[in-house]
């Protein structure tokens, strides 16, 4: 039975992420230079690049974790630029960490209901009495939490420390947390890195439906080739903190910079 | 308690009317789902059986029209089963592990026009197959999840429009449902039962209305269950043992049955529901005893000291009780202790502790697990049956448990033991015939009785002792008889075994081929500090083969006779898989098929000379992918006598 399902996906229109001539230096050292590119509503974007190219820079930026030394980032309307991670997540952007950022000692079902707190409107004194509507906004966002349970096929886990879950099923839990929070743009840094290759399978399988079933525009950050070919509307190739390509699959194959960087000089 | 035998006048949607009308309002099935118990009473029951019919009719199924239904077990399950033989059509389960090609092949054999499939892992299987099952026309799916490609296509048609046609279709005739179903009669065939396919390519047996509700109606003659009664449904649907639940039992008695929110929560799911009575294959029964021998291994040493006193307590006592015999006052209170302080504390973890009864079926059992489930104060009892007879023919009754027989038949079921020594049952609950087997159906039921092809015989107090498959029992060769079924059971006793194959048909002496049990193989050696990768690995380490070496030799010591004993074992370097065609969908081995397979194997067992040999590991991923590893297997020759 699918009743909650369709109800729960927010609806509300979805923006266009703009990244215009961004740089990010470090002292001297430059992890962004003049990046200018567009990631378009309802597509899987991948952001691909050698190790060091700055990939995970830029999700930063754009989740506010950093700030551009110059340029500017533009979600719709909102820049971007200064804004904190908080402020970026209630814009409705959610991001799933390359290391799993998870509460290792608490179940996945608490630590799926925690990343919900910014939608849990209630005072200390209701929370203390437990009655009305602190129930009720719990009920609700118990709701929701097991939505996203069904959806990344956790229930075997639910009431499992997340520590004693294997690698795999806790990359899993990792972009469940993201989803808690409806995010109409996904941040996903490498979900698929030492997973097996069922493992990896799934994790694909998740990232399309992602897209498709919950209308998410989804930013892919992923080593694994094949897989980014695969899935990927749209590929943005990064090296040295520069964009060396941009383009679909098959025009990404053809640019010889991308090709030099990927697979050396001959 | 009331008599039954009038429900044997209806079929199984009527049975669901009357069932209605006496608790409509009491809660006949809950499923978990999104982490939460929802409730269906018998009147939504009802509801849905009935919109399923009248949309189903509206599609074009017809009376006589063959309905699959494959996945997991969900109430649409039996909302589409019923509801197709409210129309008169006939449902037929397919196991959910079916592989597509074999899925084709049933389809054909049993002419299925219309499939009902839970999720996509299900349909996109007969989208592989759709060119090779022109007669099918259309696939119904409940879970919509990753459908989104297929939702242009008519030949797929969602669960929710289905009601929706339903609806329509009662709007325009209120009365139409109940003038389908009065049409039914009970000696009609309501469903196939796909028989476990121990031998080559599963068989559809006709089941009638009445078989299911006569099996239901006798065996709650023997034990009785009340419509407060809670029932876990995690047995696959295509299996009699599930069919004979809820269809038979559940609607003559009105217990509730609760469907598990995935196959891999069962467990916990059953810890929440605290189930009155379970049925289930010896397989469920071994791997609960192995995770409780595990806890208790894990446990702290008081924790285990207490549990090694009074497990031996235990033991000694069900002996007594599964006799019926009067235990000395002595024991009695040990018992009791026992129980208090460790058992139902214990059996509460599990999920058990409301349980009365508890059965098994399908295999053979070791007598050494029922003493240990009658001593933890699981109330244990042996089934037998088969498929073409609903699966319970004969059972144990109360305080008249022997771990070496299969009990006495059911109300209603008499036995006989042929010439060759077969096991002849006769009840209400027989199925008419194979489908489409007409020869084979002649032999099934040859002179008005049912041919079990098991050797088995009764004894002095009118229990029946099942030996093994007629076909299976083997000789050596100075022509001594031998089972190889009971030897691997004896093996399988050891919780580090967790499969074996018997062979020595035609031999001078008996040989196993031996599975280590991963999980209890892995924990051992992870505690004495031997590193392991693979299964494959860990298979062939010498401390591992030690330890193997150990249970044969255990198991060769209390042999009855000489010629059980094992004289040489393998461990071999992969699980027994279903997938791969070594088990049965039930769990059996195919020994025919093991022993092809692993020839070379099979000639090194038999050859004295060979302590290793290395070997060329076939493996097949679920994807269909498969590889070719060298192993090196060892073969061992037991010392002594044996």
């Amino acid at each position: 039975m699918n009743i909650i399902h369709k109800n729960y996906v927010s609806l509300v229109s979805m923006e266009k992420l703009a990244i215009s001539d961004v740089t990010l230096s470090f002292g001297g050292l430059k992890a962004l230079s003049n990046v200018s590119l567009e990631i378009q509503t309802g597509l899987i974007t991948s952001i691909i690049g050698p190790n060091g190219a700055g990939k995970t820079s830029l999700l930063n930026c754009i989740s506010g974790f950093y700030h551009p030394t110059s340029g500017e980032i533009y979600y719709g309307d909102h820049k971007l630029n200064k804004a904190s991670p908080h402020q970026v997540s209630s814009l409705g952007i959610a991001r799933a960490f390359q290391n799993i950022e998870l509460f290792g000692g608490m179940t996945v079902l608490d630590n799926l209901m925690l990343a919900r707190h910014q939608n849990l409107h209630y005072s200390l004194l209701h929370a203390a009495i437990y009655f009305g509507k602190a129930s009720r906004v719990e009920a609700k966002n118990r709701q929701y939490v097991e939505e996203v349970i069904d959806f990344m096929e956790l229930e075997p886990y639910r009431k499992h420390p997340v520590g004693n879950l294997s690698y795999g099923i806790q990359k899993r839990v990792e972009v469940a947390r993201a989803l808690t929070l409806a995010p109409q743009l996904l941040l996903l840094d490498e979900p698929m890195a030492g997973m097996n290759i069922e493992e990896k399978e799934d994790m694909v399988r998740f990232v399309i439906d992602i897209q498709k079933e919950r209308n998410a525009t989804v930013v892919l950050v992923e080593h694994d080739l094949g897989v980014v070919m695969d899935i990927s509307d749209r590929i943005n190739v990064l090296d040295f903190g520069e964009l060396i390509g941009a383009g679909t699959p098959d025009e990404v194959l053809r640019i010889p910079k991308v090709v030099e960087a990927y697979i050396g000089e001959d | 308690m009331k008599d039954k035998s009038q429900l044997l006048n209806y079929t199984i949607p009527q049975l669901l009317r009357w069932r209605v009308k006496e608790t409509g309002a009491k809660v006949a099935l809950r499923e978990k789902d999104f982490g939460y118990w929802n409730n269906y009473t018998w009147n939504d029951f009802y509801d849905y059986v009935k919109k399923i019919a009248l949309g189903l009719e509206k599609v074009g199924v017809k009376k006589g029209d063959k309905l699959a239904l494959i996945g997991d077990n969900i109430p649409e399950m039996l909302f589409m089963a019923i509801g197709a033989q409210s129309i008169g059509a006939v449902s037929a389960g397919i196991y959910q592990t079916t592989l597509p090609d074999e899925i084709a092949q049933l389809i054909n054999y049993m002419d299925v026009t219309a499939v009902f499939c839970d999720d996509q892992e299900q349909v996109d299987k007969l989208v592989e197959i759709r060119d090779r099952i022109p007669q099918v026309s259309k696939v119904i799916y409940e879970d919509p999840r990753g459908m989104r490609s297929y939702r242009s296509d008519d030949w797929f048609l969602f669960i929710e429009d289905l009601y929706a046609l339903g609806e329509a279709a009662r709007a325009d005739h209120p009365g139409k449902y109940d003038e389908l179903i009065d049409r039914g009669s009970p000696d009609d065939v309501c469903h196939f039962c796909l028989t476990s396919g121990t031998t080559g390519l599963s068989k559809a047996s006709m089941m009638t209305h009445k078989n299911y509700i006569n099996m239901g109606i006798q065996l709650t003659k023997v034990d009785n269950l009340e419509n407060t009664d809670e029932y876990l449904s995690f047995l696959p649907f295509a299996w009699i043992g599930e069919q004979m639940n809820s269809f038979g039992v559940a609607m003559a008695t009105g217990i509730t049955i609760n469907f598990p929110e995935s196959v891999e929560t069962s467990m916990e799911d059953l810890k929440e529901i605290g189930p009155h009575f379970m049925f289930g294959a010896p397989r469920i029964y071994e791997t609960i005893r192995s995770q409780i021998w595990l806890k208790i291994d894990e446990s702290y040493w008081l924790n285990r000291l207490v549990y090694e006193k009074f497990i031996k307590i235990g033991e000694k006592a069900a002996r007594y009780r599964m006799s019926g015999e009067q235990m000395p006052a002595s024991l009695r209170f040990a018992a009791w202790l026992g129980k208090t302080i460790v058992f139902d504390p214990l059996i509460n973890q599990i999920g058990l502790r409301r349980l009365r009864r508890a059965y098994t079926g399908g295999a053979a059992l070791g007598p050494e697990l029922f003493t240990f489930y009658q001593a933890i104060g699981v109330n244990l009892k042996q089934i037998y049956g088969q498929t073409e007879i609903v699966g319970i023919a004969y059972m144990h009754r109360d305080g008249d448990v022997r771990p070496d027989t299969v009990g006495k038949p059911l109300p209603e079921t008499e036995c006989k033991i042929s010439e060759q020594g077969e096991i002849l049952s006769q009840s209400p609950s027989v199925c008419v015939g194979y489908y489409k087997m007409d020869d084979k159906s002649e032999e099934l039921l040859e002179g008005g009785w049912l041919h079990s092809g098991d050797a088995g015989y009764l004894d002095d107090n009118g229990h029946l002792v099942v030996i093994d498959r007629l076909a299976d029992v083997m000789h050596n060769s100075s022509d001594e008889m031998f089972s190889p079924m009971f030897l691997e059971n004896k093996l399988k006793f050891s919780p580090y075994i967790k499969e074996a194959v018997i062979f020595g048909d035609k031999r001078d002496f008996v040989s196993a081929l031996i599975n280590i049990d991963p999980i209890v193989v892995g924990k051992w050696a992870e505690d004495r500090g031997i590193s392991f990768t693979t299964y494959m690995d860990l298979s062939g380490r010498p401390e591992v083969v030690e330890l193997i070496k150990a249970a044969v030799l255990d198991v060769n010591e209390r042999a009855e006779k000489d010629h059980f004993k094992i004289k040489r074992f393998a461990v071999l370097y992969k699980l027994l898989d279903m997938d791969d065609g070594e088990l049965t969908k039930t769990g059996k081995i195919r020994r025919k098929f093991v022993m092809e397979k692993y020839k070379d194997l099979y000639d090194a067992l038999y050859d004295e000379g060979v302590s290793r040999k290395k070997v060329e590991a076939f493996i097949q991923y679920q994807d269909g992918q498969t590889k070719t590893v060298e192993a090196e297997m060892s073969f061992y020759t037991m010392e002594g006598d044996a």
